[in-house]
């Protein structure tokens, strides 16, 4: 057969064009590769790892684990991707709970409300959320007292143009008790409520499991609190030379850069939400209501399962959006790995190329978890068809 | 997997026929027609623009001259504003071919970061600025105080040094720019801003108040201030280091811009004086450039001394005095090998 032949065959059209096309994408990413080797060498440099183990020689102000300027570039590293994590953990949550409340408000049949959350979700979604974090940064380190004239709603609580300073407990030998109650109470809900779950299928009886479960979760680690004697003391921040010691502080970067990024997500989780809740029939609520379901056991057997099947998806992805925007934290300089490793340790080291691929692979890495778990969540919550 | 192995094999070839091309620097800037330079994001005096909207400073001047030598113009330059952290990546990839930002010379940029310092056009070291008011009359003082610092810098990495060896405590608060630092640390985010003390003083001299905030007196570091380039390129590397050792010589040899031409008509009978300006021998051409190079640098951009007085000397509201940075014959550490 010849080639003109082959190209008029529309199924071995198909397979040359990908063949085409593969080929050239492996001829672009050989180009670039080549391309870097010989710059590398061009500029006599060298292509290794070993910087990780060198002393990184810089301080970082937010730390969650011990680090100080001796350490390696290696635990820099970490001590970023910490703070990365620290920001994607409580940013996606706080997002999810404000995200969940004001879709559900955008469907009030309150005027007065229904508007507010409107202009709400459009403004925060319309405005750029660099811009956002840097109006926070700004209103905290301009609008806020200096540290001296620090501002104290409760015994302990301080809040400054420097961050908010809040006393820290001091957990002190008992306190495990709790720990082990606490652990022990929601061992014993799990096993309560698959109890009673099979109790109702077998004979139509209903327990309360949820309030018994918030009851046991939340009385059982307070009762051993007690029973050990409360052994937690509480460390004041207090004023000593140049700023506040002891305590905990949170300070302006990671609030601004939490607050900003929440915020941000939430608006477009309302909208999710509210589709979500949209997408099911009301014909579901009317057939609920026909068999004399109570209204809030429609929303939450019927509703609301329903509707996470269109709400999770979409919500995946802003998760992703928000772990990745944290690396914005640059901007009003919140230590994040980015900060931390791809700034200063790429600056200090010069190895660009070693760093970039190191932050590019931790970030893949953990959106591939993130999604990894939110589709695991999906495949849970699917319609199960039979 | 064959056919794995062929596509891999096609694309090596594709790419090695296409790259290349690392030659002289100036060859490249003589036929763009200009000189790429990367210069700060704004220090007072130092690296600045004015009303028009032009690059004018100290740090500026440098690239101003090397683009006098190269074209005899000094206005054929554009201008790569760089932050602490942008400036090794922007030169070590080639977007500008020089780099003159109150860059301090190590010994791993040097070698390691694969650069070539080619001088020193100021010798600073790092202090701190605080507030008057908070009363800390010295360095030692300031255990537990929130510190303002340009990240990728090696004023940080000195910074954590002093700090742990005299068993304090601190805050590092990262900022990116010197705008930055001033708008954290005039909000009170820090009780000091650290950074080299010439960058301090022209800091300072741009506050509304300048007289309400001192300059500590310890100076932490040995901060040699110069312009780099890019390792490997010794003719382009000679360029502007003779450029920068031209105008150190002018100035000793008293070859100013304003009497350059009676200088060059034979007014001087120093035969520095007539080598320097291309009168006598043929220093320009060894250089690869014009006789008359050295001769347009003065001219046009001026001698060390007339750009130091220009920009951030005593007589500007910066008002540094020429102390440690006088010419070696002032007893100085300025000092530039013989034109010969």
């Amino acid at each position: 057969m010849t080639l003109g032949r082959l190209w008029s065959d529309k199924r071995y059209r198909a397979v040359i064009t990908q063949i085409l096309v593969v080929a050239g994408m492996f001829m672009l990413l050989a180009f670039l590769a080549t391309n870097a080797v010989q710059n590398l060498e061009a500029l006599g440099k060298t292509f290794g790892f070993e910087f990780l183990q060198a002393p990184a020689g810089y301080d970082i102000n937010q730390t969650l684990i011990p680090y100080d300027s001796r350490d390696t570039h290696f635990r820099a590293g970490v001590v970023g991707l910490l703070n990365t994590g620290l920001i994607a953990v409580t940013g996606c949550i706080f997002a999810t709970i404000l995200g969940f409340i004001l879709g559900v408000l955008r469907l009030s049949s309150n005027w007065l409300i229904n508007r507010i959350v409107y202009c709400y979700i459009e403004f925060t979604r319309n405005v750029p959320v660099l811009v956002q974090i840097l109006l926070w940064h700004a209103v905290i380190v301009h609008t806020l007292p200096a540290v001296r004239q620090a501002v104290s709603p409760a015994e302990g609580v301080f809040l400054t143009n420097r961050g908010f300073y809040v006393p820290q407990p001091i957990f002190e030998d008992g306190f495990s008790l709790v720990v082990v109650a606490f652990l022990a109470a929601v061992a014993g809900v799990i096993v309560f409520s698959r109890w009673a779950k099979k109790h109702q299928e077998a004979t139509g009886q209903i327990y309360p499991v949820f309030s018994i479960g918030v009851a046991a979760i939340v009385g059982l680690p307070l009762l051993a609190f007690f029973v050990a004697g409360m052994p937690v003391s509480l460390e004041m921040p207090e004023l000593t030379g140049f700023n506040f010691q002891g305590g905990m502080v949170l300070r302006p970067e990671f609030i601004a850069l939490w607050f900003a990024l929440s915020i941000y997500t939430a608006a477009f989780i309302a909208e999710i939400v509210r589709a979500g809740i949209q997408a099911v029939s009301h014909g579901q609520t009317e057939a609920a209501f026909a068999l004399g379901i109570k209204p809030n056991w429609t929303m939450r057997l019927i509703i609301i399962p329903q509707a996470l099947r269109v709400i999770v998806p979409p919500l995946t992805s802003q998760y992703l959006n928000l772990t990745k925007n944290s690396s914005l934290a640059i901007a009003i300089g919140y230590m994040d790995i980015v900060a931390t490793f791809g700034g200063i340790t790429l600056n200090q080291t010069g190895k660009e190329m070693e760093v970039m691929i190191i932050v590019l692979s931790i970030y893949l890495v953990i959106s591939l978890l993130i999604s990894a778990f939110m589709n695991w969540y999906n495949r849970r919550i699917a319609l199960v068809e039979r | 997997m064959s056919t794995m192995k062929v596509l891999l094999a096609a694309g090596a070839l594709t790419a090695v026929g296409a790259t290349g091309a690392a030659a002289g620097t100036l060859d490249d800037v003589r036929a763009k027609g200009f000189v790429q330079c990367g210069v700060s994001t704004g220090v007072p005096g130092f690296s600045f623009t004015d009303d028009a909207g032009n690059w004018r400073g100290f740090d500026p001047s440098v690239c101003q001259a090397v683009a006098a030598a190269v074209f005899g113009d000094s206005s054929k330059v554009k201008y790569t504003p760089t932050t602490g952290k942008t400036r090794f990546t922007a030169l070590a990839s080639g977007e500008i071919d020089m780099l003159a930002r109150n860059t301090t010379w190590t010994f791993s940029r040097d070698v390691d970061l694969g650069f070539t310092f080619i001088g020193v056009n100021y010798y600073d070291g790092q202090g701190f600025m605080i507030p008057k008011n908070l009363g800390v009359g010295s360095a030692k003082d300031l255990d537990g105080a929130s510190v303002c610092i340009q990240t990728g810098t090696t004023t940080e990495l000195n910074l954590a040094d002093f700090f742990r060896t005299n068993n304090m405590n601190y805050e590092p608060v990262p900022i990116e720019t010197n705008e930055e630092a001033r708008t954290n640390y005039l909000a009170g985010r820090c009780d000091v801003y650290t950074t080299d003390a010439s960058g301090l003083a022209a800091s300072r001299a741009a506050f509304d108040n300048p007289a309400d905030h001192i300059v500590l007196p310890e100076i932490i570091s040995k901060e040699p201030l110069g312009p780099l380039v890019r390792q490997g390129d010794e003719q382009w590397g000679d360029v502007v280091r003779w450029t920068l050792n031209a105008m150190i010589n002018a100035e000793e040899y008293g070859v100013t811009s304003a009497n350059v031409d009676e200088m060059a008509g034979g007014a001087s009978n120093n035969p520095e004086v007539a080598r320097l300006l291309g009168s006598e021998g043929d220093l320009g051409g060894m250089l690869g450039l014009d006789a008359k190079w050295a001769y347009n640098v003065i001219s046009q951009v001026g001698n060390y001394g007339e750009v130091f007085e220009r920009y951030i000397g005593s007589e500007t509201p910066i008002g540094l005095e020429r102390g440690i940075n006088a010419l070696y014959t002032d007893g100085g550490l300025i000092y530039a090998p013989p034109m010969r």
